[in-house]
């Protein structure tokens, strides 16, 4: 779903809006309202991520969340419990699961891919897990028909990119800044041309995200990649708001990011594709 | 693709590895090459060697504490005196190693994270000696505890910043200096501290510790023309343990003995004794045993020493537990303390109550056995530190 979505979206001329929501945000009875309404404003794919206790790749504002989660009680079989749920409730937003190794870990890799196939994952990121190191993972991910995710960074050395491109049967991931996740006012420079030589590296579909947050940065990045990732913006407008305040900051804001990207035929060129 | 499954790249059994974020991975791989080329490199190991002599102070003693051994009337116990090094514990064997590789690599600005305390001030002070700037995260709760190594930090020149997330202790501090590194790769090295994280620190850190052993076989064979029955080590991350176990590992007749944290009690919590209430997990960039709940949290621990205060072990230990050529036990808090005022009084010396813990075991076990028989005990750090904890717990009471 996760390569099908970007492929048929890249075949229209049009870059996927990808907004990061932590489950349990307000609370885990209310991230499905979220999930809708992030759906309804125009996300295209959702990244859910999966609170940890020691979220070593996260800024501050998705610390709190992750916190603010794990207070709450939730756990990784509630958050898919909690998809199965809007799952059937209609929800057909693909959605990649964000997390740290240790929950997946604890879980039991072949039981978490079953599991989470079964209440309509699409795909998984794991932040702190190389292709390198994940042999088994894949296998697991694999034998449930679960996508997978990995990350390339402005770091990655280039004789790594096919290996990483050939592990990411759903996308690859540009991390566009070294440093934790959170939003920036500035975004990386020369980054359409780093995605557009990044791009022309690989077969699989390619995502950017970390630090996009604004309509402006949306527009810049059009075309660039087949999809943009608004985390740590969207994080913040939703902190501490009840659910309802919640609800409606996420669809303001993630229909503002979407703008750009229905325009995009309009005034942006497109990126040349390989 | 490189694969990790090779047995020179970071595994012990099927424990260790490399659980990092991309971003890490260059500067990860860009130290496993810089550690692997000064194994072809003797200029290097000259330099540290001179410093370990003149600068360090080592060897260190292995010093026969005899009242001690009479009172309890068992077996003659050895401690092999890291508290006597400069600084205080054997934490500046590994930043020396370190902070010399990290000049080498043409990196500017060292960051590192800190329990105790004693691992920031080994940092600080080898920053000052080499001329490189320092940053120290250390968890607000361990500020309070270890006031004074926060004071010794910023008279050595060091910025210390206060990690106010989680649990404020160790582990949280080991959290912000992963994000610094992940955001600042380009001109900082991370020394970490024990033989804990990514491949290669647990073996590179085992390298730089393991002179304590070597040092302690030659010695107690000079000493006492045999080797000792046995060796206790406290163990936080380990490394003061892994670095005298080193120099016994391979014979098969020295029984080696690891002590963790017990804490106010084994409940979940209230302790930091990942063999007991642990189970196999990955923290911190390798798999090891971890103190989690059942669904992969990593859970608070507790110990009156911030230094053992911490919720996984080197991936080294737990293959030694896996394969049983370690025992590992726990000693609580209240043992610890009395270990430490009976060392004190008996002896003199003033231990860290890290080094307290392993003091404890031997005086445990120091009755059961012969007089002939032989404990060494690695007394890691001096308890000078730990001395304004102990008169507010005093003066509390």
């Amino acid at each position: 779903m996760i390569r099908q979505t970007l492929e048929t979206l890249r075949s229209q001329g049009r870059s996927a809006l990808i907004p990061y929501l932590t489950a349990g945000v307000p609370d885990l009875t209310e991230t499905p309202a979220l999930l809708r309404a992030l759906a309804e404003a125009g996300a295209d794919i959702i990244e859910l991520g999966v609170p940890f206790s020691d979220p070593v790749a996260d800024g501050p504002v998705i610390q709190r969340a992750s916190e603010h989660a794990l207070s709450q009680g939730v756990t990784l079989p509630k958050i898919l419990e909690m998809v199965a749920q809007v799952r059937a409730d209609g929800l057909s937003t693909p959605i990649i699961l964000f997390t740290y190794y240790n929950p997946v870990y604890r879980f039991g890799l072949e039981a978490f891919a079953q599991q989470a196939k079964q209440a309509g994952i699409s795909g998984v990121l794991v932040v702190d897990l190389l292709p390198e190191a994940a042999v088994k993972y894949r296998q697991a991910m694999q034998n449930a028909g679960l996508e997978t995710v990995f990350l390339v960074a402005p770091t990655t050395a280039p004789e790594r990119l096919p290996g990483i491109d050939e592990a990411s049967t759903g996308c690859v991931y540009y991390v566009s800044r070294t440093g934790v996740t959170g939003a920036r006012s500035e975004m990386a420079s020369n980054l359409r041309e780093d995605l557009s030589a990044l791009k022309s590296k690989l077969t699989s579909p390619l995502i950017v995200g970390f630090g996009i947050s604004s309509p402006e940065h949306v527009a810049n990045l059009a075309g660039a990649a087949d999809g943009i990732v608004v985390g740590s913006a969207l994080m913040a407008a939703v902190e501490n708001q009840p659910a309802e305040q919640a609800i409606q900051a996420a669809s303001t804001l993630i229909s503002a990011l979407k703008q750009p990207l229905l325009d995009l035929n309009n005034t942006q060129p497109l990126a040349t594709s390989h | 693709m490189q694969t990790l499954t090779d047995p020179n790249q970071g595994f012990f059994g099927r424990f260790g590895g490399q659980y990092i974020p991309e971003t890490l991975m260059a500067p990860v791989q860009e130290l496993v090459a810089a550690w692997q080329a000064l194994g072809h490199d003797p200029s290097f190991q000259t330099e540290l060697d001179q410093l370990l002599t003149h600068y360090v102070g080592r060897p260190t003693p292995l010093y026969e504490a005899r009242s001690i051994s009479q009172k309890l009337g068992g077996a003659r116990i050895f401690l092999k005196r890291e508290d006597l090094t400069h600084t205080g514990a054997h934490k500046i064997n590994n930043t020396l190693g370190q902070a010399l590789l990290a000049k080498r690599m043409g990196k500017t600005r060292i960051i590192a994270e800190t329990g105790a305390g004693q691992h920031g001030v080994a940092s600080a002070t080898v920053c000052a000696l080499l001329g490189l700037k320092c940053r120290v995260y250390m968890g607000a709760v361990d500020m309070e505890r270890q006031a004074l190594n926060v004071y010794r930090m910023r008279l050595l020149g060091a910025e210390v910043v206060s990690v106010d997330s989680g649990s404020a202790t160790l582990k949280d501090a080991v959290n912000e200096a992963m994000r610094d590194w992940v955001g600042n790769v380009e001109d900082t090295f991370y020394i970490l501290g024990s033989v804990l994280g990514p491949h290669p620190y647990p073996a590179m850190v085992a390298g730089f510790q393991a002179v304590i052993g070597k040092e302690a076989r030659a010695q107690i064979l000079e000493q006492a023309g045999r080797l000792p029955d046995e060796v206790i080590a406290c163990v936080g991350g380990g490394s003061n343990a892994i670095g005298i176990f080193r120099g016994f590992l391979d014979d098969e007749n020295v029984a080696l003995t690891g002590v963790e944290a017990g804490g106010k009690s084994l409940k979940p919590g209230e302790h930091a004794a990942r063999f007991s209430g642990g189970s196999p997990g990955v923290l911190h960039g390798s798999e090891t045993y971890v103190l989690q709940n059942e669904d992969g949290q990593v859970q608070e621990t507790h110990s009156v020493s911030a230094g053992l205060d911490y919720p996984a072990v080197g991936p080294e230990h737990a293959h030694l537990q896996d394969i049983g050529r370690v025992a590992y036990t726990s000693i609580g808090d209240e043992e610890a303390l009395l270990a430490f005022h009976t060392l004190a009084r008996s002896e003199g010396i003033l231990p860290a109550l890290e080094s307290s813990h392993a003091l404890a075991q031997a005086f445990k076990r120091a009755p059961q056995l012969s007089p002939e028989q032989i404990l060494i005990v690695n007394l890691s750090g001096r308890g000078d530190k730990d001395v304004h904890q102990l008169y507010q717990k005093e003066i509390q009471a």
